[in-house]
């Protein structure tokens, strides 16, 4: 049986703006049909579980409030298109658990800034993009994890082989625009959790610059990498989703004070010297030798050759450069986002908010016991690697060191990206793998992360674009990453690609 | 130099968490596992190299935004204590700390 959404809905936030804009359909049409398909999924027994909660009759109202803003012809750009956010945004009158028994029950009193942004706009700001929110989506216990399988409540499975994962910590996200249950979705990457899971599961995604996207109502887990993102079926649905979710926001310190930006209007853009058949005439694509290691699987490597081909033939050009530090990105990662999670996640202490153990001696007690039951394996794993690195006598060996190669790794990319515009390489070494395959060896699954956590410790940039196919049918993401701020090449090239070829346009069965 | 129980135990106190005979047992194998990657990173000279805490630093000077100190929240007490485990008079409750 499929997991196709209904027939004759178009699939996109792209062609579904366009389809209400052309009144074909209206926003209630689209927003019954999906949630029809979701209740479908979650009937099944082998469901993708892609949803931690789903909010019918707040998508309906939502979907009937754009359907009267388009008749009065004062609606959003994307008003009425049907989304859904990772449960990792907080959001009002939704259930918000960042996939944590920690948080189950949680009621938001705010909207996160990107979720508001998206939807009816920020109270007493400017209005929002009139998206429809089908409801949360299902996520690693708080973004940690490459697999979803860390979800408290229930893993995810990939559309394209239900016994694998979609990849994670946005593996709902994925999953949810794989299978066309959302038009398209929010997903977070710390340290390649957009754009991983969109590899894995054959759509495209992209990690701005830290910076770009508030993290005002995102649960936090490493703020000095935690940034947010969309996850589309193509490059012009991200570039749609991100000119609406991104921008200034004076209620995170660390937003990038820049105008708006139209990433719609950057991805069409001609370049210089361009032609409609060599429309990246002139752009340089680095290819560090590290992201293609003789332990890449040679299904990876092959669907990745292909789509350099594809680029070349498009008017790029391929060069050769080094990230020489790109193995070092995997300790480095994992003392910095432990260490910065282990601070953020004290605040659970059965206070204010959240889980609070039933039965306990005094405070000291209510406190261990109620992070205890709240937190899953690989939370705790991490709070104990970063209270540990943080300590007193660990300190300058472990954060400090950590932190001085982070800077190595940024001065890597500023040294190729003065010979190059973008870098290429694959996402993640392998196509998704089996459920359950991960769990011998928590710490050896870290190793996978190796091409995505580079990029995510300088800052920059980063996207997922399906690159074809590799072993059983499964899909193969091509990496692209930018310099700072250059999201609009990114899109630029993406878009390039997926006029000419169709791997991304191809749906799971 | 591998971690021991009673390090592990250490380390468990300072994060207020609580870990089972088995969840402890596991941990400690994984921890271990996980600084034998670590060991890579300490043989790097890092000698004069700043520290990159927040990435942007890398572009530009990044400094702390300021405002105005002015009130721009209006008062949602009850809203925020909605999901709080214990509330009376508007005050969080926690266990009683001095006898």
């Amino acid at each position: 049986m499929s997991a196709a959404p209904p027939a004759g809905l178009p699939r996109g936030v792209a062609a579904l703006a366009r389809a209400l804009d052309e009144r074909a359909l209206s926003s209630r049409e689209a927003t019954a049909a999906l949630l029809a398909a979701i209740e479908a999924e979650q009937r099944r027994p082998d469901g993708l579980g892609a949803f931690l909660a789903v909010d019918a009759e707040g998508a309906l109202a939502a979907a009937d409030a754009a359907d009267a803003a388009r008749a009065r012809g004062d609606s959003g750009p994307l008003a009425g298109v049907p989304i859904a956010h990772k449960d990792i945004f907080v959001t009002r009158g939704q259930p918000s658990t960042a996939g944590s028994r920690m948080l189950a029950g949680y009621r938001s009193p705010f909207d996160a800034t990107v979720v508001a942004r998206l939807g009816a706009g920020e109270p007493g700001g400017a209005p929002g993009a009139g998206t429809v929110c089908l409801g949360k989506l299902n996520c690693d216990e708080f973004a940690m994890g490459s697999a979803n399988e860390n979800s408290a409540f229930f893993p995810t499975r990939n559309p394209w082989d239900r016994s694998r994962v979609p990849g994670g910590s946005s593996g709902g996200s994925a999953a949810g625009v794989a299978a066309g249950l959302v038009a398209g979705a929010t997903g977070t990457d710390t340290g390649g959790s957009i754009r991983q899971p969109a590899a894995f599961c054959g759509i495209t995604g992209i990690k701005p610059t830290y910076g770009v996207c508030s993290r005002h109502g995102m649960i936090a887990f490493a703020s000095s990498l935690d940034q947010a993102g969309p996850l589309g079926t193509s490059a012009e649905d991200c570039a749609l989703l991100l000119s609406a979710m991104s921008g200034h926001d004076p209620r995170d310190a660390t937003s990038a004070a820049r105008p708006p930006q139209d990433y719609a209007a950057a991805m069409r853009a001609p370049r210089p010297g361009a032609s409609a058949a060599r429309p990246l005439q002139g752009v340089r694509i680095g290819l560090p030798a590290e992201f293609f290691p003789p332990g890449l699987a040679p299904d990876v490597a092959a669907a990745v050759r292909a789509a350099l081909t594809e680029l070349e033939k498009l008017g790029a050009t391929l060069l050769d450069v080094s990230l020489p530090r790109t193995e070092l990105s995997i300790p480095v990662y994992y003392i910095i986002a432990p260490a910065e999670a282990s601070s953020n996640l004290s605040r659970f202490d059965g206070v204010r908010y959240g889980h609070r153990a039933a039965r306990y001696a005094d405070l000291a007690d209510m406190y261990r016991k109620t992070r205890s039951e709240g937190f899953g394996a690989e939370v705790k794993r991490r709070i104990m690697i970063g209270t540990y690195v943080l300590s007193h006598g660990y300190y300058d060996a472990y954060y400090l060191q950590a932190q001085k190669l982070r800077r190595m790794i940024a001065d890597d990319f500023r040294a190729a990206f003065a010979r190059c515009d973008l870098i290429a390489g694959p996402v993640a070494p392998t196509v998704a793998w089996k459920l359950g395959a991960g769990a011998d060896d928590p710490v050896q699954a870290y190793l996978a992360d190796i091409f995505t956590l580079p990029a995510s410790l300088a800052g920059l940039p980063g996207m997922s674009v399906p690159a074809g196919f590799g072993e059983g049918g499964l899909p193969v993401g091509l990496q692209l990453i930018g310099d700072y701020f250059a999201e609009g090449a990114l899109l630029h090239a993406a878009h390039a690609l997926q006029q000419a070829t169709d791997w991304h346009a191809r749906r799971p069965q | 130099m591998a971690l021991t129980h009673e390090d592990v135990r250490r380390i468990a106190d300072l994060a207020r968490l609580e870990l089972q005979p088995a969840e402890q047992a596991a941990l400690l194998g994984q921890l271990n596992g996980f600084f034998r990657i670590v060991e890579r990173m300490s043989a790097v000279d890092t000698r004069g190299v700043e520290p990159l805490y927040t990435p942007l630093s890398a572009l530009h000077e990044v400094a702390a935004p300021l405002r105005e100190d002015a009130v721009t929240e209006v008062d949602e007490r009850t809203a925020n204590q909605a999901s709080a485990p214990e509330v009376a008079a508007g005050l969080f409750l926690v266990p009683k700390v001095i006898e």
